[in-house]
């Protein structure tokens, strides 16, 4: 344990009058307020009207797609309430005599899909399990209402928020990145 | 209106008499903080009588010294010493033997002051800043130094007692 | 109006005096009102940021280009911040000293207020019986410092009633703080009376009235600075706010207050500083009268005019204030009572006696 002792050179005359303190202080003032009035440089963003740009990747809410025929993906499948970690997930499927599916090539679609968004918490499960690239994270992150029941977003809604994704194959890169795997340890160049 | 000034006068008065009675003897309370504010606002009250004489340097001098500066630091002593035996204190037999002797002397002199005292000329002087401080540094020169003396011993003697290197 | 004529002087006198009452008590609170939207601005420019832009009634929005920017500069704001305050929950603590507790924010509201009783504010507006100032006293600046003496009794009283530490330590370091700073604002002033002669604060106008090169700031500068970081001191502003040093204290002797009773405290704070603000005007800057000299107006535009000089200097002092707070950080407890003990009170002593000595030699 060595102490070192910092000289600290006593102040001048100069330096006790408080002046070269005062002026630094209005030096530095009045060039933030110039900066601020004249050149407009405030740092604040104005939110509602100003939105950060989120980046590639960011997960927001998860809310159900549509395909290119405007048709639910959603098949009714339940995995995605049964990997929920928050449980925020709940699916009334149609049962034996429910609605049959608004596409061709699927068996059924959920009669009732709804998200606490309360409870969620965007982990991005849903998305990772869906066997028929139906949920998605999307960027939106400013999901605001005045009540709890205000809150549980029901399957139209969902699907009204989620949009058209018709282009995503998720099953082509999963192929990719197994095929990937195959060939480990990846061969250094 | 010689109405209004006597109302004001028995007015002030009367609150002087009360607060102090409320600064010595609160039934209500025994806590030292708010004995000093009763004695705060007697020295106002006081104040309010000696503009009622004309006395306006005075009353602004009784508000600016005592109630402002005298009795913050009272408070302040006040604040920093442990209270709670204060308030708990019964009255002290030999205090009350003592306070009761001096009120009569007191009570003495003041009889005996007011009862020879004249009635008051008619015209006041006006007690503001410049007729006092002509009569005090013409007529009441020799007890004006003399009491600026006295002050300044006190001001030396402390210094004396808080530097304790000097020794 | 014809009817006033008619009535004695003294109910006259009554009548205006309510009246210039009721006028500086309406005025003073605006003030109070807006140099917090002054305050919270200026705070935000200089930090960057745009400050409190968007409160508005909804009726503002359908004036063009006017509408929209006077809530971008706040206007409306103090409104909400008035109203707010009101509807808060006033809640007192179970372990607070009740009596002391809900006297304190009033007793540190009601001496700044009283202050602007002596102060000049104007000439005369119609006729030159009408002077512009509530109490003409012969003896201002004694009262104005007699009552300023009694603000810290609030300050104090809020410490002791909380029955907490921090509000406690705020109170015990106020007392002190403001005695020792009265001591120096009050040698300072001295030496300005010295050259005028009275201590009436209209005479003290009248002295500078001549303009600019008479404003007693260039007589008496040395007076002018100690005044001015006394006043500091004195409201318990940056770099001097001890008692209530946000940081060290969580807000001093006003932590354990909420809603109303801490708007309080805060109008007397502001009250406090419009007042000091108006003594610098009227005791340096020439109060009332322009800078280019000007005589007691003889119509009421003239009047006018004067009041508005001196709102106009008292607002340019505000900034001052406000600004400073922004300039410097806070003082060390030591560091502020040898600047108060040691430096301030020799030199205003100092000063006294050389303006003793000028005003000795050079009168008659």
């Amino acid at each position: 344990m060595s102490t070192k002792v910092v000289d600290r050179a006593p102040l001048t005359f100069y330096e006790r009058t408080y002046l070269p303190a005062i002026l630094g202080g209005i030096k530095v003032t009045s060039k933030h307020l110039f900066n601020t009035l004249v050149k407009g440089k405030a740092v604040t963003m104005e939110y509602p009207e100003q939105k950060w740009v989120v980046p590639a990747g960011y997960r927001g809410a998860p809310y159900l797609v549509k395909d290119q025929d405007g048709a639910t993906k959603c098949v009714s499948c339940q995995l995605c309430e049964f990997v929920c970690p928050p449980k925020a997930i709940k699916i009334t499927p149609p049962g034996p005599e429910g609605q049959p599916a608004d596409r061709a090539n699927a068996e059924k679609m959920p009669r009732e899909f709804e998200i606490n968004m309360l409870r969620c918490i965007f982990c991005g499960f849903c998305q990772e399990v869906c066997p028929e690239e139906a949920i998605f994270l999307q960027k939106d992150y400013s999901l605001t209402g005045q009540s709890r029941e205000e809150m549980i977003y029901n399957k139209e809604k969902l699907l009204k928020l989620g949009g058209t994704h018709a282009g995503i194959q998720k099953w082509k890169h999963k192929l990719e990145e197994a095929k990937e795997q195959e060939t480990f340890p990846v061969p250094t160049p | 209106m010689p109405a209004l000034t006597d109302l004001l006068f028995y007015g002030f008065a009367g609150l002087a008499l009360l607060f102090g009675f409320l600064c010595v003897a609160n039934p209500l309370s025994r806590n030292p903080v708010t004995s000093a504010m009763f004695l705060v606002l007697t020295i106002c009250s006081l104040a309010g009588l000696f503009v009622l004489l004309n006395a306006f340097f005075l009353a602004a001098v009784q508000v600016l010294v005592y109630a402002g500066a005298v009795m913050v630091l009272f408070l302040f002593v006040i604040m920093l010493l442990d209270l709670k035996e204060e308030e708990r204190r019964k009255l002290n037999k030999v205090a009350l033997g003592a306070g009761t002797v001096a009120v009569a002397v007191i009570a003495g002199i003041l009889i005996r002051a007011v009862t020879s005292a004249k009635p008051a000329a008619d015209k006041l002087v006006e007690g503001t800043t410049k007729p006092l401080g002509r009569i005090l540094f013409t007529e009441y020169l020799l007890p004006f130094e003399i009491l600026s003396l006295l002050l300044l011993v006190a001001m030396v003697g402390v210094i004396l007692l808080s530097k304790k290197e000097l020794k | 109006m014809d009817s006033i004529k008619y009535l004695d002087p003294t109910t006259q006198f009554v009548l205006f005096s309510i009246l210039k009452v009721m006028l500086v008590f309406a005025v003073a609170m605006t003030g109070v009102a807006y140099s917090v939207l002054v305050e919270r601005k200026v705070s935000a420019w200089i930090q960057d940021r745009p400050g409190p832009n968007r409160v508005a009634p909804f009726f503002v929005e359908f004036i063009p280009v006017i509408g929209p920017w006077l809530t971008r500069l706040g206007i409306f704001q103090p409104m909400a911040d008035g109203l707010k305050s009101f509807l808060k929950e006033d809640f007192t603590p179970s372990y607070v000293r009740k009596v002391y507790f809900w006297l304190a924010p009033a007793i540190a509201c009601v001496p700044s207020l009283m202050t602007l009783a002596v102060i000049p504010f104007g000439s005369t507006l119609g006729n030159a019986a009408n002077k512009m100032v509530i109490a003409d006293l012969n003896v201002g600046i004694l009262y104005s410092f007699g009552i300023v003496s009694l603000g810290v009794y609030g300050i104090v009283l809020a410490g002791y009633a909380a029955n907490s530490k921090y509000p406690f330590l705020g109170g015990i370091r106020s007392s002190a703080q403001m005695i020792s700073y009265e001591i120096a604002m009050g040698m300072s002033v001295v030496a300005v009376f010295l050259l005028v002669g009275d201590l009436n604060l209209s005479s003290v106008v009248d002295y500078q009235r001549g303009g600019l090169h008479q404003w007693l700031i260039w007589k008496q500068p040395l007076a002018f600075v100690i005044f001015m970081i006394a006043a500091f001191a004195e409201t318990n502003r940056l770099p001097f706010d001890l008692p209530e040093s946000e940081t060290e204290l969580v807000g001093g002797y006003h932590t354990e207050y909420s809603s109303m009773k801490f708007a309080l405290f805060f109008m007397g704070e502001y009250a406090a500083m419009i007042a000091a603000s108006g003594m610098m005007v009227t005791l340096f800057l020439g109060g009332w009268s322009s800078p280019f000299g000007s005589e007691p107006a003889g119509t009421i535009l003239g009047g006018l005019v004067h009041i508005g000089w001196f709102l106009a200097k008292v607002a340019a002092l505000m900034v001052v204030f406000i600004w400073t707070r922004w300039m410097l950080p806070r003082f060390r407890y030591d560091q502020l009572m040898d600047l108060g003990w040691r430096r301030f009170i020799p030199l205003a002593l100092a000063n006294i006696l050389v303006t003793a000595l000028i005003v000795a030699f050079t009168h008659k």
